[in-house]
């Protein structure tokens, strides 16, 4: 592609342009550095955990040591020293474990303002609840007395663990078992915090419930866990977003998400990840490795997964739907966008068990500067589930002409009544879609953005609209500098 | 209006333009005609700022403005539109989304607020009315699954949205039906205004039946080889390039 001087200097400048880069100073608890038994009962006894979940944790920490790190994923980066990181940071004011949000540091209500995230309930936007997870501590859940009215709970996995130990010990590891893969294990054997979710029977969720993550600590690993369960013909609408420091080191993030979804319950998932995804050199940046699964145990349950994965270094991810119920759906929607260095391994696994299942995937991979762009998928259609349906689509939109943009699809039918499409194309942004474009006034971000956003609209409508105009111009955002 | 001296254009370091003198007054029409290969397009991706075409030697001022500083987004804003000859597809981008886009791009960079979405969309419906664009044609993604003829009455389109003071029409004419012709040339002379210049180019002497220019050029292997009106399109039309000492497979 031909690129001006000009240009090219834009990319110098804006490239790096991380707005949500800079660190709150605070003051913090610690663990020990390094992982072993005593790390792992240290964060059980600062969450004062019951006995059983500590006992899970070591368990999985037995498993986690005899695991090997996965090396089939299309990924090229240096291996974490799992012995050179902290596994618990929390600032030392959420010791005393704030009551209500008006107990809430100040220095946090700052941070997450300057986020963009208002924390005051009376500010934030109608029909959004929040929790707030700051490295390894949940500092903040809103509107949690408007949602008891109706029966839902929301709040941290670790006060969940305290207060509903009958939901969380029949949950807990039932989607996402504990020797899974490597980095659920770990996340299994050190999870610090993350949100969990019931809906109760009947019960529509009356707001959308979002989860907002935040590595702020130096040399720290985030292991967050969320568990969200929908009884019978319950509704929900689930949006996490999460971002980190500029730091020139890498920082590791190994979450695990679990839903259960019984008789006819329908849940919504939408992740806007913008983790730090390092420098225009590919220095420093988050390593996202990720496991998210979801049960469709109830017949004519539904799960839709809709993922804008714009930062980290490393992603690693394939939010995966089994549809065990009869007549259940699964649906995955994603944008990944890589650029500069970034690498993103990433998919879905669509597992058919009951009959009459149906599943869609929507992908659209969009890589930049020297970045390599993934979609790997599993569609796999068990013996006895008759009639089962999917549609795949896989699309890959390349800027320049140094990224690479790789599908790796695997179907397995075992039964010959299954229907499974799968198409994919890749394409790039071409000098003359930029020059039709500039030629009518609008200038090169304009233009790139007005592109992408085409390619990515079937993902992006999915969306709730509270995020889709923020998402809309994080995409611009993410490739600025791609193109002269 | 635009004033372009002694224009010399390299692509991949091949000559393609070798000294164009043209001038184009406020309310002027002037055609260039000339064989395939002659330097037609060039010379219009030059006016407009496309990158890879580049201007070795003279000069292009619009309204007093040195075009050549500028970007082609900023030649845009300043009024130069360029009618495509293979206008492309922008897949999930509908035509409204797109024009809205570029109508306050532009009036970012003249420093005006963005105009009120209730005037815009007054205004596009009533351009793609006078052009007899089916409303539905609005919605649907830039040219994508468009004919031919739809393509360039889309084109014509967004110049009436636009109202640029230049406009260049790069064979704006090629491969069209008689139909589709009369709605190009519908376009252009609805653009026609004292204070307007416009530029047609087009190889064959149809368009000019119905755009009746000014002026017209002869383009011949990068330069202009003769200028005239009217009369001298429908000489070539009679006795072909060659009659002018022009090889028409020059390219």
């Amino acid at each position: 592609m031909v690129s001006t001087l000009e240009t090219r200097q834009t990319v110098e400048e804006v490239a790096g342009d991380y707005k949500y880069g800079f660190v709150t100073d605070i003051e913090m608890v610690k663990a020990p550095k390094g992982l072993n038994e005593d790390v792992i009962r240290f964060i059980s006894a600062k969450k004062e955990e019951p006995e059983w979940l500590l006992d899970w944790r070591l368990k999985s920490y037995q498993k986690w040591l005899k695991m090997e790190e996965p090396e089939w994923a299309m990924l090229n980066y240096v291996k974490p020293d799992f012995q050179d990181i902290y596994y618990y940071a929390a600032p030392k004011s959420a010791d005393d474990r704030p009551k209500s949000l008006d107990e809430v540091d100040p220095e946090l209500l700052a941070t997450y303002e300057k986020l963009g995230i208002s924390l005051q309930e009376q500010k934030v936007l109608s029909g959004v609840a929040v929790d707030v997870v700051f490295d390894s501590v949940s500092v903040a859940t809103t509107f949690r007395e408007t949602l008891k009215e109706k029966g839902v709970i929301f709040c941290s996995i670790s006060e969940a663990a305290r207060d509903y130990p009958e939901l969380m010990q029949k949950y807990l590891g039932s989607v996402v078992p504990v020797a899974d893969n490597f980095y659920a294990a770990l996340n299994s054997a050190v999870f610090t915090d993350g949100t969990f979710v019931y809906i109760p029977k009947g019960v529509r969720c009356p707001m959308e419930l979002s989860t907002y993550f935040r590595i702020n600590e130096a040399n720290t690993g985030q292991f967050e866990r969320t568990l969200i369960i929908a009884d019978d013909e319950s509704y929900v609408s689930y949006l996490e977003g999460c971002t980190a420091p500029m730091r020139d080191e890498n920082q590791l993030h190994a979450a695990v998400v679990e839903i259960v979804m019984l008789e006819n319950a329908e849940v919504k998932y939408s992740t806007v990840q913008n983790w730090y995804p390092g420098d225009k050199d590919g220095k420093g940046g988050i390593y996202n490795f990720v496991t998210k699964r979801a049960a469709c145990r109830g017949t004519n349950s539904k799960v839709s997964w809709t993922q804008v994965e714009t930062g980290s270094a490393i992603t690693w991810k394939y939010p995966s739907c089994i549809l065990q119920g009869d007549g259940s759906v699964g649906e995955f929607y994603s944008v990944a966008i890589t650029n500069n260095y970034q690498q993103a391994d990433t998919g879905t696994k669509m597992i058919h068990i009951g009959k009459n299942t149906s599943s869609t995937i929507i992908s659209k991979g969009i890589s930049a500067g020297k970045a390599q762009n993934i979609y790997r998928g599993l569609v796999k259609v068990m013996p006895n589930a008759e009639n089962t349906r999917n549609f795949t689509q896989c699309d890959s939109l390349l800027i320049g002409d140094e990224c690479g943009a790789h599908t790796v699809p695997y179907i397995e039918a075992k039964n010959p009544t299954a229907q499974v499409e799968h198409e994919a194309t890749t394409s790039k942004i071409s000098d003359e879609q930029l020059f039709y474009c500039l030629q009518r006034g609008l200038d090169v971000e304009e233009a790139v953005s007005l592109i992408v956003n085409g390619f990515c609209k079937e993902v992006m409508q999915q969306l709730p609209m509270e995020f889709a105009v923020e998402a809309q111009k994080l995409l611009g955002i993410s490739l600025e500098g791609s193109v002269g | 209006m635009l004033e372009i001296k002694n224009l010399h254009v390299e692509v991949a370091g091949q000559k393609i333009l070798k000294g164009i003198d043209l001038t184009i007054n406020a309310g002027e029409v002037h055609a260039i005609m000339g064989p395939n290969g002659s330097g037609k397009s060039t010379l219009s991706y030059a006016i407009c700022g496309k990158d890879g075409y580049e201007v070795t030697e003279g000069s292009i001022t619009y309204k007093g403005k040195n075009f050549l500083e500028l970007e082609a987004n900023e030649r845009a804003a300043e009024g130069a539109f360029l009618g495509f000859q293979y206008p492309v597809e922008i897949p999930g981008v509908s035509n409204m989304n797109f024009l809205k886009t570029a109508v306050n791009s532009i009036r970012k960079y003249k420093g005006e607020d963005e105009m009120a979405p209730v005037e815009f969309l007054k205004l596009v419906r009533a351009k793609a009315a006078e052009l007899e664009m089916d409303p539905e044609m609005l919605k649907r993604a830039v040219n994508v699954g468009f004919s031919g003829g739809e393509k360039k009455r889309n084109e014509m389109v967004q110049m009436a949205v636009l109202d640029p003071g230049f406009s260049v029409l790069d064979e704006t004419d090629s491969g069209l039906d008689i139909d589709a012709l009369r709605v190009v040339a519908d376009g252009i002379n609805r653009m026609r205004a004292p204070e307007k210049s416009i530029l047609v180019i087009t190889h064959y002497q149809r368009l000019l039946d119905y755009v009746v220019p000014d002026f017209v050029h002869v383009l011949a292997d990068g330069k202009i080889v003769k200028s005239g009106d009217k009369s001298l399109a429908m000489e070539l039309e009679k006795q072909g390039y060659g009659h002018l000492g022009i090889d028409e497979n020059a390219a």
